[in-house]
């Protein structure tokens, strides 16, 4: 009986050994592993005259972003694989889940997409660890890249602000070329000029008018017929995205910084005096003329509640107020018009932008591939393509913002052309790069929605700046 | 003994140590790998022992953390069980609408939480939102539910309820049904009241079914993530960022995977002291129970 109880105590030893072994080798090999990064790009491999064709019979995996400038490319596709005989498989997931889907995929080491489409800000968080391919050396070998794709015609700003040395507090438009510029949005007030007209207003110069404005709509619009109408619409949830439309093109305008930069150490600038004191005023007037329920609202409650006559304006990406503007689209359409905004103390029109990009997956198998779907899906080809027959506005390419088609199609849109060549070349990225970003802008919209609850906006930026500090210092 | 008969016992263990290794390998990796300051940018890090864990609870935000997660779980227990015991005893004295009701009562179980979240978003919205529709008669049209720290935790509190609150009804009912009749027979021979019957003989037979729903709901209201982030995604502010959500935010959207980890170990160890707690209690009271049948 005890030689059986001994045995079975054995065999119970020797089964949890057994449980143990991969948890040790888990153990020794570590994190991942795996690595076999190489100073050489893929591209270097690509030789002899460029051809479309040279990868005919290759699958390129894609993950995308549920969006209309998407709506375009899928609807494109067919001539991609005409073109090259290669074809694109995809998966395409809602803006809420796609982010956390692309990180995760990433980070597992996986190659399950190829190329995929990601903004700016998430080159800060992906280049570091190495899952981006560096476009950079495909865009230099003309054996790789097409003479038609034309790198010159795309807007500089653009192409630079998906460049980057990897380099916390470094400028772009420096180092590897991690993204490739593929459909944008720059920040500017959309007003209803039906409430504009029978209230007797003028968009907004200065800030300290558009906050005006904002109250008045909200004031009178209700009892000049337009029921529950309030003034402005803003972006207000608790995330990154709440501060990179409306807010951070009227903090740059203001000439404010979110980290003065000194040797390469990153210090937290959001709560000097100037910034302390324009956060009060932005939250004061989304309290005055802001949403009900600010708290919760994303773009697309902004967007819609312009559509719906709910809002007087919007200070959002111009996308978000073209879609609700395009005839039959909303209740708003026909009645929207574009402004660029206000102008900061000294003039600026500093204004913040947003970029749908396209990179490569540094450890696709297909790269030759991927990188020809890259190059035919930010050409002049389909892009025009996209822009004229489609809703793939904001050109990134000079050639197609000048283009007598595609400026007949805006044509109807009051002040949308001519705001977008005003604020043209005054957009840029206005963050200072760095990889804590995501964490630093929750929180910063954290931080503001508490300001906005009537919390001390000195104490609280603060307490914001003092525990940024000791994460991207 | 030939060799078949002895092996059987092992083989008869296998699938439960299979089981075991399937739940505690990625634990153990989990609970490994916050030993290491392993994020995004650090993908071959050092090993840094507990410094993780002295880091969560030297930071302002896992206290605020904490209490919020406390402040949610016991308040979204506490109404659960006080209106999914009252609905059960409705329930138990009408048995046709009681029968309707129950199947109706089990709608709520069939939403997934996150979906449940959203449309009460929808429904608390302060302009187009219905909630606020059916105040408007009563002067109340004007709450912004979610836009202030209390609102937004007692917001999100009362979509718990309203999920979960059939779930403490079904076992509470469930526990009403299986009581035996004879000691109410008795009570009612005896002249007994209805609030003297339900102090000294329902309520302590039923408490055992309850604890178990209040231990079931304690625990997973500790370990809330999908209403809340529906419905608030943590803000205003931090008000409702619980222990899971900050978890998310470190590991996932700020790519920090060990410190995130490290959150969620310190959840689970929160989580398992509080079930072992309420379990030893659940002994107590169904022995007391006992003595009452």
């Amino acid at each position: 009986m005890d030689t059986h109880a001994h045995d079975r105590r054995r065999f119970l030893a020797l089964g949890a050994a057994l449980a143990a072994t991969p948890l040790l080798s888990a153990c020794g090999t570590g994190f991942g592993g795996g690595d076999d990064k190489s100073d050489g790009s893929a591209a270097d491999d690509v030789t002899g005259s460029f051809d479309w064709k040279r990868e005919k019979g290759t699958t390129v995996k894609a993950l995308l972003n549920k969006h209309p400038y998407t709506d375009a490319l899928i609807a494109d596709l067919k001539s991609f694989t005409e073109k090259t005989g290669i074809k694109v498989e995809y998966d395409v997931f809602p803006e809420d889940n796609y982010f956390d889907k692309l990180t995760v995929d990433l980070s597992s080491g996986r190659a399950s997409y190829d190329v995929f489409m990601l903004g700016a800000y998430m080159v800060w968080q992906y280049g570091p660890p190495g899952w981006l391919e560096d476009l950079g050396p495909w865009m230099r070998n003309s054996s790789a890249t097409a003479a038609e794709w034309d790198q010159a015609d795309f807007f500089p700003n653009l192409l630079q602000a998906d460049q980057w040395s990897l380099k916390a507090g470094a400028p772009l438009g420096q180092g590897g070329q991690y993204a490739l510029p593929w459909g944008w949005e720059t920040n500017v007030v959309a007003y209803n000029t039906e409430v504009f007209k029978k209230l007797g207003l003028r968009p907004a110069e200065t800030f300290d008018e558009l906050r005006d404005i904002a109250g008045t709509i909200k004031r009178k619009a209700p009892g000049a017929g337009f029921d529950g109408m309030y003034g402005i619409a803003v972006r207000g949830s608790r995330s990154w995205a709440t501060i990179h439309p409306g807010f951070m093109t009227m903090y740059a305008r203001n000439g404010l910084k979110d980290f003065t930069v000194e040797g390469g150490r990153l210090t937290p600038a959001m709560n000097s005096p100037e910034a302390v004191a324009f956060t009060r005023d932005w939250a004061g007037m989304v309290k005055q003329g802001g949403p009900p329920s600010w708290t919760s609202y994303t773009w697309y409650q902004c967007s819609s509640d312009l559509g719906a006559k709910k809002a007087g304006m919007l200070f959002d990406a111009d996308t978000a107020a073209y879609f609700q503007a395009v005839e039959g689209a909303s209740p708003a359409s026909g009645k929207i018009a574009f402004h660029p905004g206000p102008k900061g103390p000294d003039g600026s029109l500093a204004t913040n932008m947003w970029i749908w990009s396209l990179g490569m997956n540094a450890r696709s198998k297909r790269k030759s591939a991927s990188w020809l779907f890259l190059q035919w899906a930010t050409g002049k080809e389909h892009l025009r393509r996209s822009a004229i027959t489609h809703n793939h506005i904001d050109p990134v390419r000079r050639s197609i913002a000048d283009d007598p088609a595609y400026k007949d199609k805006m044509r109807h849109l009051p002040g949308f052309i001519e705001t977008f060549e005003t604020v043209v070349d005054q957009t840029k990225i206005q963050f200072t790069p760095q990889e804590q970003f995501f964490d630093a802008t929750t929180s910063w919209a954290a931080a503001l929605q508490e300001i906005y609850g009537g919390e001390n906006a000195k104490s609280v930026l603060n307490g914001l700046a003092g525990d940024l500090a000791d994460k991207v210092g | 003994m030939g060799w078949r008969p002895a092996l059987r016992p092992y083989l008869l263990i296998v699938p439960a140590l299979l089981l075991t290794c399937g739940i505690l390998y990625p634990f153990g990796l989990g609970l490994y790998y916050t030993l290491f300051d392993f994020s995004a940018s650090k993908p071959q890090p050092d090993l840094v022992r507990l410094e993780n864990y002295t880091t969560v609870f030297t930071q302002e935000a896992f206290w605020n953390s904490a209490w919020v997660t406390v402040l949610y779980a016991v308040g979204a227990a506490v109404v659960e069980t006080v209106l999914g015991v009252s609905v059960a005893l409705l329930l138990h004295r009408s048995s046709v609408i009681g029968r309707v009701l129950e199947k109706i009562l089990i709608l709520p179980l069939m939403i997934a939480p996150v979906i449940a979240a959203i449309i009460w978003k929808l429904m608390l919205q302060p302009s187009v939102g219905v909630v606020n529709h059916l105040l408007r008669p009563f002067g109340l049209g004007g709450v912004q539910w979610t836009d202030t720290p209390t609102g937004a935790l007692l917001s999100s509190i009362a979509v718990d309820v309203w999920v979960y609150t059939p779930f403490v009804a079904i076992l509470a009912l469930a526990g009403l049904r299986s009581l035996p009749t004879s000691p109410f027979e008795a009570a009612a021979v005896d002249g007994a009241g209805w609030w003297y019957t339900f102090r000294r003989l329902t309520l302590p037979m039923l408490w055992p079914y309850v604890l178990v729903a209040v231990i079931f709901r304690f625990m997973d209201s500790l370990k809330v993530f999908d209403i809340i982030y529906a419905l608030t995604e943590g803000g205003p502010g931090d008000s409702t960022v619980v222990l899971q959500i900050r978890a998310y935010l470190e590991a996932i959207r700020f790519q920090r995977y060990s410190f995130g980890i490290s959150y969620t170990i310190v959840l689970w160890a929160v989580v398992y002291l509080a079930a072992m707690v309420l379990v030893k209690h659940l002994g107590k009271i169904q022995r007391k129970a006992a003595e009452v049948k």
